[in-house]
């Protein structure tokens, strides 16, 4: 009966695992390497620009922006406990934001990718909506909202909803429409259908919207943070400015980058977690 | 497994995709007996794949009736089970995974689950490949995927759109050979739609010739061979000669131009040469 058997069966797939396992841990090694080095290379062109500063005496009073003055910074910053505070109250908003966007983009995305109707409906007004930059919110928000928090969190809402909406409409507009009709016919119900068929079908296209979403949102997070609030890492830059503390400032501008880029990390691995295409695992 | 078939009455069904459009078929009747293995051939556009997914509730008729035991069969359900021309598993699962979705959809316990995807595997021979990922295994052993995953639900009647059209000839061969033994043996009924004869001689024990349009049964022929059935036994090959004469007269009924005509004839002689 296994005329059609693979050729080498279970041991041939055994042995393509083990090939495609010891050629992961090369591409990791050597991602490893390529991110270390691109690494060293900016901190040397930070550390070049902050010496030729502090060498400068026209440029002197600057030299907090250097390389190693940021760096010393940092222990001070986490005694004060500015840095903690500012990364909660930059995170509580994050959190706020992306979960309403995902809580909403989802489902419309879903909806999107399943109904036409819906589709064509609401592809202009969408489309319109998506193009008004989410700081132009701002004023209306602040009417709308009484805390400066809620203000914030909803435009973010605003800048990251649309990722997500879009790129779950065109992961499902992707999905083979056979797995419904053989879903249908081994008797799903429209619950198991959404949570065993379309969801994980869809699951690379969203994850792959929250990681466009979360660039977007993180982006939009710090000068909302410039008008209003008295906490975040966006009100810590502006009170660093003001209080002439360079190298708070650049230690802040720093942690910005350190966090987009461990969140846009996380997200790259859960993509490679729920990826199911062949090529991307 | 225990596995029983069903008597199929249909009676006056009829199908059009458009209320103002032609009909695909008209007041078609087709009875089939408990455990009775049904072919039926005809070529492109007669409307057989239409008549298998109203048989298998996935569509639903203009106009006539359908009894499985004289319950009225009104939609989907997993006692009547398709395969499909592809074997449309779903890659983020092993195969283990893709077998058992009915059952969880029916909300089976895990363990009784576990058992009855064993079982199912061990029919088809993959029970070594449970926790392989569909997509590392060949088209003949995702087809079997496929096919275990319709077993598993102990149908009453296994639907096949042809299903073994995409693979190679001795894939084919060794697939029809072994769907037929299991559904004599577990007792089920099966309507195979094929545009191949020779798959017809080799699976059923009834083969119906549909034509025209709309389309209509025009020739019916009962394949009395023994099993198991051989490419190259003279009586498979009467009974195939009979079958492809019997398609060619009701294609040229059917005003079909003599190229379509060829197709199934150059189609089972492939297979007959493969095989």
């Amino acid at each position: 009966m296994s005329d059609d058997a693979a050729p080498g069966g279970a041991a041939a797939a055994a042995g393509l695992t083990g090939t495609r396992t010891s050629r992961a841990a090369e591409a990791a090694g050597r991602g490893v390497m390529n991110f270390s080095l691109g690494l060293l290379i900016l901190a040397a062109f930070w550390w070049l620009g902050g010496y030729l500063i502090a060498m400068n005496p026209k440029t002197q009073s600057f030299a907090g922006f250097g390389l190693v003055q940021t760096l010393q910074s940092f222990p001070e910053l986490w005694n004060l406990g500015k840095l903690q505070k500012a990364i909660a109250a930059s995170g509580y908003r994050l959190g706020g934001g992306m979960s309403i966007a995902i809580a909403i983009g989802v489902p419309l995305g879903i909806i999107m990718g399943r109904s036409k109707r819906f589709r064509d409906l609401s592809n202009s007004a969408f489309q319109f909506l998506r193009m008004i930059s989410p700081l132009s919110w701002m004023p209306i928000a602040v009417f709308v909202f009484k805390a400066w928090d809620d203000s914030i969190i909803f435009l973010i809402a605003v800048a990251s909803g649309w990722p997500v909406m879009f790129s779950t409409a065109a992961g499902l507009a992707k999905v083979d429409p056979a797995w419904f009709k053989v879903a249908r016919n081994l008797g799903a119900k429209p619950i198991q259908m959404l949570t065993q068929i379309i969801l994980p079908a869809i699951s690379f296209d969203i994850f792959t919207g929250i990681r466009l979403a979360l660039g977007v949102a993180w982006v939009v997070l710090v000068p909302a943070e410039l008008l209003g609030v008295t906490s975040g890492l966006g009100y810590a830059i502006k009170d660093a400015r003001e209080t002439l503390s360079y190298d708070h400032l650049t230690a802040m501008v720093l942690t910005i980058g350190i966090i987009g880029y461990t969140l846009d990390t996380v997200c790259a691995l859960l993509i490679k977690r729920f990826s199911w295409h062949r090529g991307d695992a | 497994m225990a596995i029983r078939g069903v008597n199929i009455n249909i009676q006056g069904l009829g199908y059009r995709y458009s209320s103002r459009g032609k009909p695909t078929f008209s007041n078609l009747m087709l009875e089939s007996k408990r455990g009775e293995a049904l072919a039926i051939i005809g070529r492109s556009g007669c409307g057989k794949s239409t008549l298998l997914h109203i048989i298998a509730g996935l569509n639903r008729p203009t106009e006539g009736t359908m009894h499985f035991d004289d319950k009225k069969i009104e939609g989907p359900s997993s006692r009547w089970v398709m395969m499909f021309q592809a074997p449309h598993l779903f890659p983020w699962m092993k195969v283990s995974q893709n077998v058992g979705v009915g059952l969880g959809f029916a909300g089976w316990p895990e363990k009784e689950k576990r058992e009855r995807v064993d079982e199912a595997l061990r029919l088809v021979e993959l029970q070594d490949y449970a926790e392989t990922n569909v997509q590392d295994l060949s088209g003949g052993q995702q087809q079997r995927v496929a096919l275990a995953r319709s077993l598993v639900m102990e149908p009453e009647l296994l639907l096949l759109d042809e299903p073994f059209s995409a693979l190679d000839a001795f894939t084919r061969a060794s697939l029809q050979r072994d769907v037929r033994s299991i559904a004599k043996r577990l007792g089920f009924n099966l309507i195979i739609v094929t545009h191949d004869i020779d798959e017809a001689v080799l699976m059923a024990d009834r083969a119906l010739i549909m034509a025209g349009a709309p389309g209509k049964i025009v020739h019916e022929f009962e394949v009395p061979l023994d099993d198991p059935r051989q490419r190259q036994d003279p009586a498979v090959q009467a009974m195939r000669a009979r079958l492809l004469d019997a398609f060619h007269s009701a294609a040229q009924v059917a005003g079909a131009p003599k190229e379509k005509l060829d197709e199934a004839d150059t189609e089972s002689n492939s297979v007959s040469q493969h095989a």
